[in-house]
């Protein structure tokens, strides 16, 4: 049994209004028992510091990573992560995190992997909450152990690999780091190594649209018609059906797939999640530099 | 235990020890104690962020300064409270390096951030900022004790 929808105005001109709750909703249904609430932050001590009462954390680096592999973790290990979280297969989960939610997007882009229903996101995240006067909580939960059943994490859908978006090129790429990052001129001090990359620059014909645009300054999702203007004219999605986002390691690209996935509602949007870390450094891959996009490589 | 370490000055050391003599969890814990004991920056420099350097290894806002005083060592440094981490690591140095010689602070090891034991509960990228904070108070400091 999943809970009831948020059936706020500002949500129904959303292609997916059901994947959205505001923080007045949340405050109103933190005691049913068919939701679990997780923060998921950038800093992996910031849900120590206080927490929305009964939220577990889940944080991206020690709980969906694999520890040996770059990859995400598997069937298994995603079960004994949910049961231990108080999560079965139909509880509702809200997310919420810091930075406009954009680690929040991440794990629950991570969920969709393994085709958990009933994912959705606080809007305006954890400033909103805290800016709003919700209550806090330093105390730590103790979920009660739930079964989850193994399920085999799907990769084909949502997640594309630096093979697929070298079969993409002539559909929409979305680069969503900084101009910066983007145009391949990164400020870094000397003998100091740029972040895991050998190369600066874009993948050849990607737009630049730095995530955060599709945020508010109180970190809430911009209206339709806003997004609708950034992403479908201002990047030259107009009505493609099959979109691939990336960043530097795919957390900042979770949030911009949520944005053309849900609000959007753009059929085929994968993150690329190798990003720039995997581009940058491959062999023989074509990259462009400066702001401009650049051309398709001639295959 | 660990093999006494010339190189690395005894607060760093028993720093380190006390990482190391954690699980991984508590680690973390030991890192937000860390995080909240982050002494004020000076009056003389909380109204003047110009005078300080800013971390740009650090994704969150980071500032340090280093002052030498006949020979001895303060780093300064702050963080947003929603950094807990970054206010952790900029801690752990301003703490375990202010009143240290200037002898003792260059010869800290690059890599301490990788020695404490965190490499798998924090991402390397953070990591990285708090080389990048130990580097830039190496440099702080060679640069006020050539002056």
């Amino acid at each position: 049994m999943t809970a009831p929808y948020d059936s706020s105005e500002k949500f129904q001109s959303y292609a997916h209004p059901e994947r959205l709750v505001s923080t007045a909703w949340l405050e109103e249904h933190l005691d049913d028992p068919r939701l679990v609430v997780v923060e998921s932050d950038e800093d992996v001590l910031l849900y120590e510091v206080g927490h929305i009462p009964g939220a577990v954390k889940i944080d991206w680096h020690t709980d969906l990573n694999d520890p040996v592999v770059r990859d995400y973790i598997d069937g298994p290990a995603f079960a004994d992560l949910m049961g231990r979280n108080g999560i079965a297969r139909e509880t509702t989960i809200v997310v919420y995190g810091d930075k406009s939610n954009w680690w929040a997007a991440y794990a629950l882009w991570v969920f969709t992997l393994f085709g958990h229903e009933d994912v959705r996101l606080l809007d305006g995240g954890r400033d909103r909450w805290i800016a709003e006067g919700r209550p806090i909580t330093t105390d730590a939960p103790s979920p009660e152990r739930v079964d989850y059943p193994v399920v085999d994490r799907d990769d084909s859908r949502i997640r594309a690999f630096k093979d697929d978006v070298l079969a993409h090129f002539g559909k929409p790429l979305i680069d969503v780091r900084s101009p910066e990052e983007y145009s391949g001129e990164r400020t870094h001090m000397p003998a100091y190594p740029e972040e895991g990359a050998l190369r600066g620059g874009h993948i050849p014909t990607a737009r630049s649209v730095p995530w955060a645009r599709a945020a508010n300054d109180d970190g809430t999702f911009r209206t339709v018609d806003e997004l609708t203007a950034i992403y479908r004219e201002g990047a030259g999605i107009r009505d493609a059906d099959d979109v691939v986002a990336y960043c530097r390691i795919g957390e900042r690209s979770s949030h911009t797939w949520f944005v053309l996935t849900h609000l959007l509602g753009v059929p085929r949007v994968r993150n690329y999640d190798g990003s720039w870390t995997e581009w940058g450094s491959a062999v023989r891959v074509p990259i462009a530099t400066g702001a401009e996009p650049g051309e398709a490589p001639i295959r | 235990m660990t093999e006494p370490d010339l190189a690395l000055p005894e607060s760093l050391a028993q720093t380190r020890d006390d990482f190391l003599a954690l699980s991984e969890r508590d680690r973390l814990q030991l890192l937000l104690e860390f995080a909240n004991e982050l002494p004020e920056l000076p009056e003389r420099f909380r109204d003047h962020p110009e005078l300080l350097e800013r971390v740009e290894e650090c994704q969150s806002p980071v500032f340090l300064i280093v002052e030498v005083e006949a020979g001895a060592v303060a780093v300064h440094a702050t963080a947003p409270a929603e950094s807990p981490t970054t206010r952790g690591f900029a801690s752990i140095l301003a703490q375990g390096l202010s009143g240290l010689d200037v002898t003792a602070i260059l010869a800290v090891p690059d890599d301490y951030a990788f020695q404490i034991g965190l490499t798998k509960a924090v991402s390397p990228l953070r990591l990285r900022g708090m080389t990048g904070m130990l580097a830039r108070i190496k440099r702080q400091v060679r640069e006020a004790s050539a002056a």
